[in-house]
């Protein structure tokens, strides 16, 4: 950890929890992301939205430290978190749930979610013992495949696994990457909800999302994300009526699509 | 070959296979959780050993040496990083750390009338000499290349065999060295007769076994470092240091080496260069299992204990040739069997 970083250089906001500021990002020689501004406000939802190949993936990963930004900053609660290593986000209380979920897929769904709080290691046993209580209460079905190998669980259960892993380490602010994709739409509802339920406790949530119009339903914030660059922000509902977003991301086409 | 030789070559294999299978379990640690072929694991056996006899000779063991240079050449590696990341608090606890646990090593080895302690002071002391390199062998030649290919991190392992055998001629001479049984009774078990000694090297390669299942099975950095073996990205992102868990396995790796060194020593001399050919025997062990399997690399290494004691028996002077062309069988077998080693998540 670097006593750098831990300088506070914007004072930190009453209202805002993480922000992004001026970010780019580069594999090689080609620019994912270009000069891209984005709040999380503290307790809220910020959904982003974009197509395939926009670059939403990256903006998780670089905000969480997993790839190294080549410009731009970013703070999380007035501390300047760009280039720290994940293991220092996810000991201020940042945790990203992947698109790919990275289980350990030849563990117990126990073991995967007691990993979780690995950050918390020093924590007593008893807070995590807590923490794990939390979780199943959350994810009923975790509990009852708690002996499971997770590589044996189906898509649904994974991400609860992945959600429920992120939340171990007791975090402030969660990335969550697709947490719909490949699901059926109950399951997507009961996901959601949990998103929601999390913001109802303090926790903030940046949402990234194929799925628009769930997105869209749940989140305060919005920001539309194209070819690296925001094309389009303000709140959930202002996004939602945009005539460009309807026809592009909640178009005809995908009105059979679940909502919450 | 009546069988009264069939079982004491049987139980030479069964010895030396138990110091292989230790070996091949170091090695498919230090493989999964980093992806380093560790060739140098041998050179902690004869460290092991030879600074053991030297405790016991009543001579300062050149190890102490050899660990304040690579702690201080990490103390500059670590401050070059922290002066680039603009940072230093953790780096002077750890600065502090490292001066004391020195510290205290001098004063015992200058202190203190350890030639006449018994095995079980001397033995922790010689592991707490050794067992530290380990860490800082990793911190030095593996953890700057934490990304690079498996190809480059092999390359990286034969330049630090060579370099720890060269320090292991420099602070340990060319002589070679034999410890203080732990007990020379024999025993009579029904028509053989064994030696208390290698009745010691099984017993405790077996305790050693258990106690690290007990550690990847029940304790969290157990399983921490099961799970960067696994996953690299999901470990990353559940808070696991990159840094730590290299940092453990070859800790682990240098105490599971030190102490087949000490379990050996008093039935084998040992050479500044003997645990090449140990590691190696290892390794084939480890291979057997893709370098992945735990309980394979342990019978496989067992087999290649009993093949090699029948070998001495039959062919001596082709002992060893025939071990090592045990690989060709097996890398054929397993390219058979597995697709790409590789990536196996
Ligand atoms: N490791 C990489 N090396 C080179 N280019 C990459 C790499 N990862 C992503 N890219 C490129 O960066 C761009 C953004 O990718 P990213 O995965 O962030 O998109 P995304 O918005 O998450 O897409 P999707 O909705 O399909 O998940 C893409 O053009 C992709 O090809
Ligand atoms: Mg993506």
């Amino acid at each position: 950890m670097s006593e750098h970083a831990e300088q506070r250089t914007t004072s930190p906001s009453a209202e805002i929890l993480l922000e992004v500021h001026g970010l780019g990002v580069r594999y090689g020689k080609v620019e994912a992301l270009r000069d891209v501004h984005i709040r999380v406000g503290r307790g809220r939802i910020a959904a982003v939205i974009g197509p395939n190949g926009a670059g939403k993936t990256t903006l998780l990963s670089a905000i969480a430290g997993l790839l190294p930004c080549a410009a731009g900053q970013v703070w999380l609660d007035g501390v300047q978190i760009a280039g720290a290593a994940v293991e220092d986000n996810v000991a201020r209380g940042l945790s990203l749930v992947p698109e790919t979920r990275e289980l350990f897929a030849r563990m117990t769904v126990q073991d995967n979610l007691e990993l979780g709080a690995f950050s918390l290691r020093r924590a007593g046993r008893r807070e995590r013992d807590a923490l794990l209580a939390e979780a199943f209460r959350i994810f009923p079905r975790l509990e009852e495949r708690r002996d499971q190998l997770a590589g044996t669980l189906s898509g649904g259960e994974r991400q609860m696994l992945a959600l429920g892993r992120a939340l171990m380490s007791r975090p402030r602010l969660l990335l969550l990457d697709e947490p719909s994709l490949g699901l059926a739409p109950l399951i997507v509802r009961e996901i959601f909800q949990v998103v929601v339920g999390l913001r109802r406790r303090g926790v903030s949530v940046l949402l990234v999302e194929q799925n628009a119009r769930a997105a869209l339903q749940i989140a305060d914030d919005a920001y539309l994300l194209e070819t690296g660059e925001v094309s389009l922000a303000g709140t959930a509902q202002a996004l939602a009526s945009d005539p460009r977003v309807i026809e592009s991301y909640l178009g005809l086409g995908r009105r059979g699509d679940p909502g919450v | 070959m009546s069988i009264d030789i069939a079982l004491l070559l049987g139980q030479d294999g069964v010895v030396n296979g138990a110091i292989y299978a230790l070996l091949a379990l170091a090695l498919v640690l230090v493989f999964s959780v980093t992806r380093v072929i560790f060739i140098p694991q041998g050179e902690f056996v004869a460290y092991g050993g030879l600074t053991l006899a030297a405790l016991q000779e009543g001579r300062g063991p050149g190890t102490f040496w050899l660990l304040c240079a690579v702690r201080v050449a990490v103390a500059l590696a670590d401050g070059i990083a922290a002066l680039r990341a603009g940072s230093g608090r953790s780096l002077r606890w750890a600065l502090a750390g490292d001066l004391g646990y020195l510290t205290l090593l001098a004063a015992v080895l200058y202190l203190a009338p350890f030639a006449s302690w018994p095995a079980w002071v001397q033995i922790p002391l010689a592991l707490a000499l050794v067992v530290p390199l380990g860490p800082a062998v990793y911190r030095l030649a593996y953890q700057p290349l934490a990304g690079a290919s498996i190809l480059v991190l092999l390359i990286v392992s034969v330049a630090v065999h060579v370099a720890l055998v060269s320090l292991g001629l420099l602070f340990f001479g060319a002589e070679g060295s034999q410890t203080r049984a732990f007990s020379d009774a024999r025993l009579e078990l029904g028509r053989v007769e064994v030696g208390a000694q290698a009745l010691c090297v099984v017993l405790f390669s077996v305790a050693l076994m258990a106690a690290l299942h007990a550690f990847f099975e029940r304790t969290s950095y157990g399983k921490a470092l099961r799970a960067s073996a696994m996953n690299r990205v999901g470990a990353r992102l559940v808070g696991i240091p990159v840094g730590l868990s290299g940092r453990l396995s070859f800790a682990l790796a240098a105490l599971i080496g030190a102490l087949s060194g000490i379990l050996i020593a008093p039935i084998t001399t040992l050479y500044y260069d003997t645990g090449f050919l140990m590691g190696l025997k290892g390794f084939v062990g480890a291979i057997i299992g893709g370098l992945a399997s735990y309980p394979v690399a342990v019978g496989g290494a067992l087999l290649v204990g009993l093949i090699e004691a029948l070998a001495s028996f039959w062919a001596s002077a082709y002992k060893e040739v025939i071990v090592f062309a045990l690989v060709v069988p097996v890398l054929v077998w397993r390219s058979l069997r597995t697709h790409h080693l590789e990536d196996d998540e």
